[in-house]
């Protein structure tokens, strides 16, 4: 780490920033942490929820464990509790938390008491803590609390001093992830004597419990480990309270530390090794993967072990690893070349003592251990070993259903020594009449024969068996004294142990070389599976046929029963073949699944007891839907790279299923475009056939006034009534023609920069005589800024409003355009000194067809101010009317539009125009 | 009435629609113009070359071709004032025919008074476009363009240059409509012709000096959406 100030890494500050934008969400979780029972978590929380309850806090009681404790019962009194959910269970009734009606309740702050609690099966998740992340989730603040030896990574270690090791853990990224953490801390002292004064257990548990645990050197190291524990939290506190808030020269960068990458073996440490690199990751914040390499030798172990290993590395997983099984010949390739891609800087690996036979063995052979082999491949690797402890655990609990497999492994095995023996046979059979014609060397080739043979048909040990009873059938039936295992010349010795040999590597070899060819056949299908799915993906135009391929890969793919269901436009899921015979996933937790983004069901940590998995279908932009998965094995779903590959399906036919969707979207954007262009061309030629008739009408009856006048004809003026009645029809073709542009919303603003006085000047101008008998007043300020509009339409605004005054007010009556800079908007006031409104809801004025006075005589279709306002809508302002209050009369119309600054580059006044 | 000038002035109608042509014509006579009509661009073109009109009418929606089009063509070898009838409801066509040269237009309906007023300005202008005057009189001011001087009421009126730029572009072509991108070319350049704010607060400033109610003006008029047109008469 260098001493100079550094620039600080954007990746942490980012990542800083988005845990504080999640934080904001998400509930905030307090723990009140212990170091054992009885120093009085619960005691304490309740004590502060007391205290809360006092400033009106809205806060609920989901679980409190009183212990039977009467101090701590007197502290529930008056708080609100959850009723508790009653499960049955081995025909006894047991209260459970209730999470469905805390989250229907949802107060601001919940009590749940033991953290580490598990559920009664058929709970929606296995353990208390998975309740709490999804009350936090769901924006609820939870209280709770936590004895040390809860912790997942420190049960070995409490394991370790006390020899009472729990079952009920909580994963540390929990317990990191708190807000906020307690201690409470009681001295060992006062504390045993609390237990003896029967205030922790009731009294006849006591005595038991004190000889067990409550030992006095198992407080002191267990209050040391939750002190320290304590400690180290407020060290990442302090660590991130500096990356928030220290100012960032002074800063120097953090290093990331390196990331570890724990080997899993097939031995029975594994769960030791993958705990103790869980913390070393915690202790450095560094990410961890957990890998196995499955080797042809690892290939051939018992059923029940490869589950182990399988649940050692869900173990690993749920302490916050990434995980994959390799398939390898050589574990140490393949954890160099794991740990180089992922950029991981220290290999964890278990060590177990051999016995003094065995080492001494392996050092004959100069046989390299797997940890010298990693050092000679990358130097660049820290290489750290955690000793084993034979038999101190059993391993995490292993699923059933590995007996019958391993029965079927038997049996396989007892076919393969049956076709040993019979190929042995056969060839004695066979070669007995050939003796007279070829010598015994060329024999044993056929023996050889049929030790490939074998090999390849049946493995490692039938060929094994074969080449022995090879051996045994050549010396007895070949071999002078034939028909006796004694041999008169030695030199056939040799020829044993060469055959023996032979048979054996070419076994050997045979062997592995099907493991690979079954292996690489094995990823080919994958791949091909893969690349099917992907393709008919491409084809296919609608959500139900993505849906419908889906379901039939992925049935294909895994040898199990799908069904796939669609996320209608408000969330709500839908299967895709409602008639589906297969099975009927359930609905809840499908949608469950969706909501959450999470998979849930078998294999999950939502339900894990359901049969069947729901995968949520993630695409970029959202969920898309949820695929039920029916495994015909809980193997498939055991096996991490299954579950990525099932992942791989579901993401590929969410990315299909929205890409259909988008497609779907630009259709509907086109089509919209089309008959947006047809609707424009329609009101074009609309106007062109209805505009010409009329200016040929006005002009003809305006030259046959004229003519008329001329002769003195009595019949001029209708002639100029016909002109007239002819330019209001054309005044109504406009309106209802830019009504019907407007209400299309397929108006174009021709936006400009636009001076209010001139547009009100031409406005003025335009209504010409109309005016005449009215006095019109502008009241602009000179500073008014320029208006960012369409002058056509601002103007026509302008026009219908000082028409409709005028054609609604007296003769003689004031017509006032004012304006103001209001903050952001632009305020235009049209008024006047008339009558004012009609009586009535001045909105309606603005609906089309509507006009002040039903009957009036005034003419003219009430379009104008439905313009008006569909004018100023499209500018982003506002237009209402009113009547000034008494005693003024008249009627206001007040609109406002957005105030936007000028282009920087406006030429200020005479700035930049000196004088000549 | 207004007499036309000897000799006979000559006025060609291109329209599509008969009424219309046939109301125009007889409007055009009865004030003394001699008339010729076409129903097309085609013989609209033929007539114009033949017959050597004073001044054209044309409508801009005919079906055999594009008006402003026709506009250029002509442009290319004849000056006669066009007035271009246009019956669509947006501005894009008018201010397309005014850039390519027309010098005004009508919107369809229009009255037969508008259409003679606009024909006896845009004759006025050929007549006075042969000999070029130095001094402009209107309202109470008078320009002179000789001189570079502007005097209201006797009094000289300070113009910054830009000011006076405009005034003169617009005094240019009195009467005749003049488009926002045409000013904005004439006075600040090809860099310009977007910046229709340039032309809003300088107009504002030009109407504050010149016109006796800024915002009622008289000789400086706004074409609204279009452009701007000087008049040295006040309109009816």
């Amino acid at each position: 780490m260098s001493e100079e100030p550094l620039r600080p890494d954007p990746d942490a500050l980012l990542a800083a920033a988005r845990a504080a934008d999640a934080r904001a969400e998400r509930g905030r979780l307090k723990i009140y942490f212990g170091a054992s029972a009885g120093v009085g978590k619960t005691w304490a929380m309740l004590d502060d929820a007391q205290r809360l309850r006092a400033g009106n806090v809205d806060l609920v009681v989901g679980v409190a464990e009183t212990h039977g404790r009467s101090e701590t019962a007197a502290l529930l009194q008056g708080l609100e509790c959850l009723p508790p959910r009653t499960v049955t269970l081995h025909g006894r009734s047991l209260p459970e938390f209730d999470l469905d009606a805390a989250l229907a309740r949802r107060p601001a702050l919940l009590l749940v008491d033991e953290l580490a609690h598990s559920n009664a099966p058929g709970s929606r998740h296995p353990k208390r803590w998975q309740d709490i992340e999804e009350l936090l989730d769901a924006g609820i603040d939870v209280w709770t609390t936590v004895n040390v030896q809860h912790i997942e990574s420190l049960n070995d270690v409490v394991g370790g001093i006390t020899g009472i090791r729990v079952r009920e853990t909580v994963p540390d990224h929990v317990f990191d992830a708190a807000s906020e953490v307690e201690l409470v801390d009681l001295p060992t002292d006062d504390l045993l004597r609390r237990l003896s004064e029967g205030k922790i257990y009731l009294p006849e548990q006591a005595e038991r419990a004190v000889r067990h645990f409550f030992r006095k050197g198992n407080l002191m190291a267990l209050r040391e480990l939750a002190l320290r524990r304590t400690a180290e939290r407020v060290e990442d506190d302090v660590r991130s309270y500096r990356l928030e808030h220290v100012a960032q020269d002074r800063r120097a960068v953090w290093q990331v530390s390196d990331a570890l990458l724990a080997c899993v073996g097939p031995d029975s440490g594994a769960e030791r090794l993958v705990r103790a690199a869980a913390r070393r990751a915690a202790q450095g914040g560094a990410p961890w993967h957990a890998v196995y390499v499955e080797t042809p030798a690892l290939q051939r172990l018992p059923e029940a072990r490869r589950r182990a290993i399988l649940a050692t590395l869900r173990l690993a997983e749920s302490l916050g690893a990434v995980t994959a099984t390799l398939t390898a010949e050589d574990a140490a390739d393949a954890v160099v070349a794991y740990a180089r891609e992922h950029n991981l800087g220290t290999v964890v690996t278990g060590y177990a003592l051999p016995g003094a036979a065995t080492a001494l063995w392996r050092r004959l052979r100069g046989h390299r251990s797997f940890g010298e082999r990693v050092a000679v491949q990358a130097p660049e690797i820290e290489f750290m070993v955690i000793a084993r402890q034979p038999g101190a655990d059993t391993g995490p609990p292993v699923p059933d259903g590995a007996a019958a497999e391993d029965a079927d492994r038997l049996a396989r095995r007892a076919r393969g020594y049956v076709w040993a023996l019979a190929s042995s046979a056969a060839v004695t059979v066979v070669a007995t009449p050939l003796l007279r014609y070829f010598d015994l060397a060329n024999i044993v080739m056929l023996f050889l024969l049929a030790v490939v043979a074998v090999a390849v048909r049946h493995g490692r040990r039938a060929a094994l068996a074969a080449a022995v009873l090879n051996v045994l059938a050549f010396d007895f039936f070949f071999v002078s004294p034939r028909f006796t295992f004694s041999v008169s010349d030695a030199q056939y010795l040799l020829t044993f142990a060469v055959m023996m040999a032979v048979g054996l590597v070419i076994g050997q070899l045979t062997a592995s070389l099907r493991y690979q060819a079954r292996v690489a056949g094995y990823r080919e299908q994958r791949a091909r599976g893969l690349f099917e799915m992907a393709r008919d993906l491409g084809r296919a135009l609608t959500q139900e046929q993505v849906a419908e391929i889906g379901e039939r890969a992925v049935a294909r793919a895994f040898r199990c029963q799908t069904a796939m269901m669609l996320a209608d436009s408000d969330g709500r899921l839908a299967a895709v073949s409602p008639d589906n015979d297969r099975f009927v996933p359930d609905a809840g937790l499908a949608q469950w699944a969706f909501d959450h983004a999470e998979a849930a069901g078998a294999g999950t940590g939502t339900l894990p007891g359901a049969p069947v998995l729901y995968l949520p279908l993630q695409a970029p932009m959202r969920t898309r839907g949820v695929i039920a998965v029916k495994p015909s094995g809980p193997r498939l779903l055991m096996i991490p790279e299954q579950r990525q590959l099932l992942d791989t399906y579901a993401a590929l036919v969410a990315i299909a299923i929205e890409r259909v969707h988008f497609v779907a979207v630009a259709q509907d954007t086109l089509l919209s475009i089309e008959s947006e262009r047809l609707r424009n061309s329609l009101l074009a030629a609309l106007s062109h056939d209805l505009r010409t008739p009329l200016t040929a009408l006005i002009g003809l009856s305006e030259n046959l006034s004229a003519a008329l006048a001329r002769d003195g004809s009595p019949r001029g003026a209708d002639a100029t009534a016909i002109a007239d009645q002819a330019r209001r029809t054309a005044q109504l073709v406009n309106n209802l023609l830019d009504m019907a542009r407007l209400q299309a919303g397929s108006v174009a603003l021709r936006r400009d920069w636009q001076s209010l006085e001139e547009l009100a000047g031409s406005a003025i101008r335009s209504l010409g005589p109309a005016l005449d008998r009215h006095v019109v007043e502008l009241r602009l300020p000179p500073d008014l800024p320029l208006i960012h509009g369409d002058a056509v339409l601002l103007e026509r605004v302008l026009v219908n409003l000082l028409e409709n005054a005028a054609k609604y007010t007296p003769e003689g009556s004031h017509l006032r355009v004012s304006a103001e800079r209001e903050g952001e908007r632009i305020a235009i006031e049209v008024s006047d000194d008339g009558p004012g409104l009609p009586p009535g809801d001045p909105e309606r004025l603005f609906r089309t067809f509507t006009r002040g006075d039903a009957e009036s005589s005034t003419p003219g279709v009430g379009l104008g101010l439905a313009i008006c306002r569909a004018i100023v809508r499209a500018h982003g302002g506002e237009i209402e009317a009113s009547s000034r209050p008494a005693p003024a009369h008249g009627a206001v119309f007040r609109w406002t539009l957005p105030h936007l600054d000028l282009p920087a580059d406006a030429p200020a006044s005479h700035a930049a125009d000196c004088a000549p | 009435m207004n007499l036309p000038p000897q000799p006979v002035t000559r006025v060609l109608v291109v329209e599509d629609d008969a009424a219309i042509r046939r109301f125009v014509r007889q409007a055009l006579e009865d004030a003394g113009y001699q008339v010729s009509e076409a129903e097309g661009l085609r013989r609209g073109l033929i007539e114009a070359a033949s017959r050597k009109p004073d001044l054209l009418v044309l409508d801009l929606g005919l079906p055999d071709g594009d008006g402003i089009d026709f506009i250029r063509d002509l442009r290319g070898w004849s000056a006669l004032p066009v007035i271009v009838l246009s019956a669509r409801v947006g501005d894009d066509d008018k201010i397309a025919a005014l850039d390519a040269g027309a010098d005004d237009y009508l919107v369809k309906p229009f009255s037969v008074g508008e259409l003679m007023a606009r024909v006896r300005a845009a004759l006025r202008r050929r007549t006075a476009g042969g000999n070029s005057v130095s001094v402009l009189e209107f309202g109470a001011c008078s320009l002179d363009l000789a001189a570079r001087r502007l005097l209201r009421a006797g009094e000289p009126v300070h113009l910054t240059p830009v000011e006076y730029r405009l005034l003169a572009a617009l005094a240019a072509h009195p009467g005749q409509v003049l488009t926002q991108r045409q000013l904005l070319l004439a006075v600040w350049g090809p860099n310009s012709v977007e910046h229709a704010h340039y032309l809003r607060i300088y107009m504002g400033h030009l109407r504050r000096k010149l016109e006796s109610d800024p915002a009622r003006p008289q000789h400086l008029l706004t074409e609204t959406g279009i452009g701007y047109r000087f008049v040295t008469v006040a309109e009816s």
